[in-house]
């Protein structure tokens, strides 16, 4: 990013042992960062080689590698979407509160509060959610069950635990907040002031500024920065793993049973330290599959994030 | 909702001289929302009291009934586009309550049962030998600051020297493609850096190895990317300027780095450093599949076993033993002590980086 390669120097100057040293050590460095990722890749496919290859009934479940992933990846992509169509609307509602609404004094004190949701650790958030949550939503979901009842999401019976996949979606989506939140706010403090003024001064009020001017330009941004949550949301683990241990029902629409899908990650962290032989390779058989949706997911938010980087309209 | 509308018509002195620039509708005082805001709450007790009361319940009554009255009265008195607004305004400021609040009742309630076994044996015994009351998580804690400084060790002069390489001297591809991988580690879940710390000791040890050494490794995995993209942020921020100048003394490039570039982002770095130790010393996951659980002291993380806070907590909290709420209670304390950890270390990062300010800037 700097320019100090691009000045010519006035004469070629002469190559220092220091120089040489530290700037392959550097490099190195850099080098050393792309060897662990492809290491992590290779890791994994080499320990997940037993399970892929292995006769179906040696997989634990009885039916082979597919019948025993699809279930969790299942799990794992509807709590992370429950997750999702939680945070992502309130996030930019925070965003939107911390970067127009509050006051200016208040507004990095807010943004602050709204980080330390992020620097709680997840097994914190799983010990809330059984304990706290879980309790408080069961009148919640008894209501959901008597007068919605008839949508397949919330058919009965209620558990009684609260211990169900809806609870673990409200979860992670405390837990992705923060950085939705983050992102969304940064994307609508680079509007340019001349945009919102502009609206102002043609006699907008403060929402419609908001839709005409912040939405536009802050939209592919948001986007991505949900994204992130996503890929964040897809690979929780602890809250997960304390919330839904001991029910792994296989597939289904219903979210507030105490019958609930297990998640990839969730299920690799309950049967990992009782695992020996095939069934540790084929919890990382799972946990490749985990990695390469995650990487799919953030791959595709950078580049959202990224190409607003070009065009944002705004120029 | 009646009453407020009374009430704004009994101040004309506020509403009369004021002619709304929309439309020639009158323009709300400022307190008509308030008002509003408390005739929804007077509504919601009346509601609570006549059924069952609950706070929740009275909370959200309040705010649905104050949001749908101040729509409402500002609808009939400003005009359709003044009611969205103020809609808006109500929406959005809700939306930010609902995020205080799993925040506040998380503090409150590890606060609350973390209190009861936050004494002096919690930090001084472990758990050898402890069936029922009684027992520490001192082996925890020790495990979990062994572990932490092993990956910090591990991280830091490699994530710094990428940093520098990012900055200082990378073009090209190399720079772009390490970038992007960089970007890509931070979306590792955790859970599978455990699993590559795992597979990648397996190829060594044999199946079933549990050392600390793993954990610091897969812990590693996470850190690395994290203290990359706050040193290259902090690094950039060095004016070229204190560069070009060393240069004009002769000054060879590397000790330029070394003696100007370094020194003047010292606290930006130091900060970075202190946020990524945050991230980590949380992790669970991967602690629980490298390193295991254990009840004794065990500070040589090349041997076995080691007992850390978060997989502690989660042992004591899933597998508690006959009666449970001893352990239950130290789960809870352990959770605590790792919330506190976590939130010491990013206002000792506040501090380092605003006591320690960058010399030049400005």
């Amino acid at each position: 990013m700097t320019s100090t390669t691009s000045a010519p120097p006035a004469q070629q100057p002469k190559s220092r042992p220091g120089d040489r040293i530290f700037a392959g050590t550097a490099k190195g460095a850099g080098i050393l960062i792309l060897i662990i990722l492809a290491g992590v890749a290779v890791f994994l496919i080499s320990e997940s080689v037993p399970a892929l290859t292995a006769p179906a009934d040696e997989i634990p479940g009885d039916g082979g590698l597919a019948s025993y992933i699809w279930p969790l990846i299942f799990g794992t992509l509807l709590s992370a979407t429950i997750a999702l169509l939680v945070a992502t609307p309130l996030a930019v509602a925070i965003a939107l509160f911390i970067t127009f609404y509050a006051p200016r004094k208040l507004a990095a004190g807010l943004g602050y509060v709204v980080d330390l949701l992020a620097a709680i650790p997840s097994i914190v958030y799983g010990f809330w959610g059984i304990f706290w949550l879980a309790p408080r939503l069961v009148p919640f979901y008894r209501w959901l069950e008597e007068n919605l009842g008839f949508i397949p999401f919330f058919v009965g019976p209620v558990s009684s635990s609260g211990r169900t996949m809806l609870t673990i979606g409200l979860v992670l989506a405390v837990m992705i907040l923060p950085i939705v939140s983050a992102i969304s706010r940064e994307v609508f403090s680079q509007v340019p002031t001349l945009h919102t003024e502009a609206a102002l001064a043609l006699g907008a009020t403060r929402w419609e500024m908001i839709k005409m001017a912040v939405i536009p330009y802050g939209k592919s941004g948001v986007i991505g920065g949900s994204m992130l949550g996503l890929g964040r949301a897809l690979g929780e683990t602890m809250a997960v793993a304390i919330i839904l241990s001991g029910s792994a029902a296989g597939i289904t629409w219903a979210l507030i049973t105490s019958a609930n899908p297990q998640t990839i990650a969730a299920n690799i962290a309950l049967e990992f330290p009782e695992s020996t032989g095939l069934a540790v390779n084929t919890l990382i058989a799972s946990g490749l599959a985990l990695f390469l949706i995650t990487l799919l997911v953030n791959m595709l938010a950078r580049w959202v994030v990224s190409r607003r980087a070009d065009f944002s309209g705004a120029n | 909702m009646s009453t407020s509308t009374q009430q704004s018509s009994a101040a004309p002195e506020t509403s009369a001289p004021s002619q709304g620039a929309l439309g020639g509708h009158e323009k709300q005082a400022p307190w008509v929302p308030w008002a509003v805001f408390g005739a929804a709450a007077v509504l919601a007790l009346g509601f609570g009291l006549l059924t069952s009361w609950n706070i929740v319940l009275f909370v959200i009554y309040t705010v649905v009934l104050g949001t749908l009255g101040t729509y409402v009265l500002s609808r009939v008195t400003e005009g359709p586009r003044k009611a969205v607004d103020r809609l808006v305004t109500c929406l959005v400021i809700s939306a930010f309550g609902i995020a205080m609040v799993p925040l506040v009742s998380l503090v409150y309630e590890v606060v609350r049962r973390g209190a009861a076994r936050f004494d002096a044996e919690f930090f001084t015994a472990s758990l050898q030998g402890i069936i029922g009351p009684g027992g520490g998580a001192y082996h925890a804690l020790m495990g979990t600051l062994i572990i932490t400084l092993l990956t910090t060790l591990i991280s830091v002069p490699i994530g710094l020297m990428t940093a520098i390489y990012l900055v200082e001297y990378g073009t090209g591809r190399l720079k772009k493609s390490i970038t992007f991988f960089i970007d890509v580690m931070t979306g590792i879940p955790s859970i599978v850096a455990g699993l590559f710390a795992y597979a990648l000791f397996v190829l060594i040890f044999g199946p079933g190895v549990r050392l600390g050494i793993m954990g610091a490794v897969a812990l590693s995995v996470l850190m690395i990317p994290v203290v990359v993209r706050s040193a290259e942020e902090v690094l950039k921020l060095v004016p070229n300027e204190l560069r070009e100048a060393a240069y004009a003394l002769g000054v060879p490039k590397w000790r330029t780095i070394l003696k100007v570039v370094i020194p003047t982002a010292i606290a930006g770095l130091a900060t970075g450093v202190t946020l990524a130790i945050a991230r980590v010393i949380g992790e669970t996951a991967p602690l629980l599949i490298t390193v295991g659980i254990t009840n004794a002291l065990n500070f040589n993380p090349f041997d076995g076993r080691m007992a850390t806070l978060p997989v502690y907590a989660y042992y004591q909290l899933t597998q508690p033993g006959v009666p449970p709420q001893d352990a239950i209670d130290r789960a809870w304390t352990a959770a605590l002590v790792l919330i506190m950890l976590v939130m010491g270390l990013n206002v000792v990062a506040r501090l380092i980086s605003r006591l320690f300010a960058p010399k030049t800037s400005r």
